[in-house]
């Protein structure tokens, strides 16, 4: 096991690596414009830009400049310089939001997906398997940016259901939390409902041709135990490796997305509205830190998984 | 259909039967066909029907609805609503915003830009990816290990981010790469973005299927006969790819084109004065409230696209590999890392 960790952990960090350089590369070496002038933002005065290229030392060799961003990173120093505001603390300002928004959503994913692939597999071929067939083929076709209008402008702007998205803090009012979180929720877990009731299904019909299912139910189990205690649970495992992919994706992903479109003041929206003002270190920060977590988070993941089934601990990595 | 007269056919001519016996898949490779020529049809529709351009602006016209002068944008600057075949089908589905341009026209000219990205991003990482894997499958020792680790890294970055990422940082400063330059407008640059990094989810599954052809009799009977490494990957192993080249590709391009989506709704793909399907989503959310087509119009045809290239790309796989044997495995993991392709990524139908 302990080797194992070890492997995984010595992954992360070459991943990790790889990120930074990716977004050194790309920020700093690649554009043609002068750096300094990309990082001041579209505005900014020739002073400004004198300071940016002294800072940030884009006279040195690139080794000793990839050291001077890293630095910046890991104590905070990277600025948005208009106005001039620490990205982390932003970054640590939309936390809240975001996490809401993602674990929400995770939660509602996860249950409805099992319940619904669930149901699909033990009526499978019948009218309801066809009908939650149908249904989940539909949600995963289903993009953010056509659901979010869609539901925005039916259930707030035409029959004044829910509110217009935004956030409200848990600890200033949770009804309102909950509130203004249901229609972002829905929007980022319809697709991953449809693909889990899916994977669950087909999983579950694999798991009932196994010889262990025939043993218990020769042994005399009833066929709900049979289902809940022999089927479902081996089911299980493929959906886990999958939620952490998916969990750490969707953080990194749909949520930007789904914050900007329901107006959630989380760190996704921060980076999409430093994407549309052309603000070149909110981006970096938030591609660098939402990078590391993504990462840890599947690392964390893996190890569980491993500690979950032996299997994958002798063998070699579970996404193969 | 006796077995003789199924021997004499050869395997394509059996897979296209089986496919065409998809009566679903059929009929959504007709609704992909559609949207193409609807596409295509863009300078034909905006010459003769609407009489405008994608770019250009009415903010101080008067359009003439059965008979009855009506701006095309109110002094409040709320723009017009659909008009159908009101005005002889100017203003078909309503102008887009301030700028009071005929959104059906953008929405013809977007979805050739969408369309256009995603086949080409699609082309792109599928090249790339067919001789990657055709290396490291054949010939295995550092090489494979180098791609394969590379691919393994790749496939492990948040991608959506990163994308996003570069894409704005193109969109800013352009790009220069010893001779090559590109400014910073150019379409190229969501092209490069998201074929480079896609270029693992096919490359993976290719490699994994060379390294199992290059110990079959045939690998080991060209060699025999003198064949070199290239003759054998390409004129031995790689026709026995075509099929999983074929699938893959299907869905690449649903997949690039939600990442395309994603980043140009974002504002970090396609940039002005190009439009996509995705930057028309942007514009549209803006006004939701008093003209939803506008938002959702694009969003549809984003759906029905990608709809249709996964429904066509299952299907394929169905035709193809008979067998089915490696087929939920591939879904799988494909649609694992569809997942981190930004997630609203249009995952295979398992």
């Amino acid at each position: 096991m302990t080797r194992f960790i070890v492997r995984r952990l010595a992954g992360m960090i070459a991943v990790l690596f790889a990120v930074s350089v990716i977004v050194f590369v790309v920020f700093m070496v690649l554009p043609k414009q002068n750096p300094a002038q990309s990082l001041a933002g579209k505005n900014a005065t020739p002073l400004l830009v004198k300071n940016i290229e002294a800072e940030w030392g884009f006279d040195d060799s690139l080794p000793q400049q990839y050291l001077t961003m890293m630095k910046k990173v890991f104590t905070g120093e990277l600025l948005q310089y208009e106005p001039r505001i620490p990205v982390d603390d932003k970054i640590v300002e939309g936390i809240p939001a975001t996490f809401s928004l993602t674990i929400g959503a995770a939660v509602i994913w996860l249950f409805f997906g099992l319940l619904l692939g669930y149901l699909s597999a033990v009526r499978a071929g019948g009218w309801l398997d066809r009908f939650l067939t149908g249904l989940s083929i539909a949600g995963i076709s289903i993009p953010v940016f056509l659901l979010a209008p869609v539901l925005l402008y039916f259930l707030t702007y035409k029959f004044e259901i829910f509110p217009n998205g935004q956030y409200v803090p848990f600890s200033e009012d949770p009804g309102e939390w909950l509130n203004h979180l249901i229609l972002p929720w829905f929007t980022l877990a319809v697709l991953s409902i449809g693909f889990y009731s899916r994977v669950l299904r087909s999983n579950m019909l694999d798991v009932m041709n196994e010889d262990y299912v025939r043993t218990a139910r020769a042994k005399g189990l009833s066929e709900r135990q049979v289902m809940t205690r022999h089927v479902l649970r081996n089911s299980l495992i493929p959906v886990i490796t999958l939620f952490g992919l998916d969990f750490g994706a969707t953080i990194a992903g749909t949520a930007i997305i789904t914050e900007t479109l329901y107006d959630i003041d989380g760190v996704g929206l921060y980076a999409a509205e430093a994407v549309t003002k052309f603000e070149l270190p909110p981006i970096m920060g938030v591609a660098l830190y939402g990078a590391f977590f993504v990462v840890l988070l599947n690392t964390i993941v893996d190890v569980v998984y491993a500690y979950l089934d032996p299997r994958v601990r002798l063998g070699e990595t579970t996404s193969q | 259909m006796s077995e003789e007269a199924n021997a004499e056919r050869g395997p394509w001519a059996l897979a296209l039967r089986r496919f065409l016996r998809n009566r679903l898949a059929v009929a959504f490779l007709g609704v992909f066909i559609l949207i193409v020529v609807f596409v295509l049809a863009a300078p034909l529709w905006a010459d003769h029907v609407a009489h405008t351009g994608p770019n250009q602006s009415h903010t101080v016209d008067t359009v003439t609805v059965d008979g009855e002068k009506k701006d095309v944008v109110t002094p409040e600057g709320k723009p017009i609503g659909p008009q159908w075949f009101g005005a002889g089908g100017e203003f078909f589905l309503g102008a887009d915003s301030r700028l009071g341009r005929d959104e059906m026209v953008r929405l013809m000219y977007g979805g050739r830009t969408s369309l256009l990205v995603g086949i080409t991003a699609a082309v792109i990482a599928t090249l790339l990816a067919v001789v990657l894997g055709l290396v490291a499958g054949y010939f295995g020792g550092w090489a494979d290990s180098v791609i394969a680790r590379t691919l393994d890294t790749i496939w492990s970055l948040p991608v959506f981010l990163i994308g996003l990422s570069v894409g704005i940082a193109l969109a800013v400063g352009g790009l220069k790469l010893g001779p090559f330059e590109l400014s910073s407008g150019s379409l190229w640059n969501p092209i490069l973005i998201i074929s480079i990094f896609t270029v693992p989810y096919i490359a993976r599954p290719i490699r994994g299927e060379v390294l199992s052809f290059s110990k079959k009799e045939f690998v080991e009977a060209a060699i025999a006969q003198g064949a070199g490494p290239v003759r054998v990957m390409f004129t031995e192993i790689l026709p026995n790819l075509a099929s999983t080249i074929i699938v893959f590709f299907t869905l690449m391009i649903a997949n690039s084109m939600l990442f395309e989506a994603g980043l140009s709704f974002l504002g970090a793909g396609v940039q002005p004065p190009n439009s996509s399907w995705g930057t028309m989503i942007t514009v549209g959310v803006e006004l939701l409230k008093i003209q939803p087509l506008l938002a959702i119009a694009p969003g549809f045809m984003i759906m029905l696209t990608v709809l249709a290239l996964n429904i066509v790309g299952d299907a394929l796989r169905d035709a193809l590999d008979p067998r089915g044997k490696a087929r939920m495995d591939a879904a799988l993991q494909f649609e694992a890392q569809t997942g981190t392709v930004g997630a609203e990524g249009g995952p295979v139908l398992p």
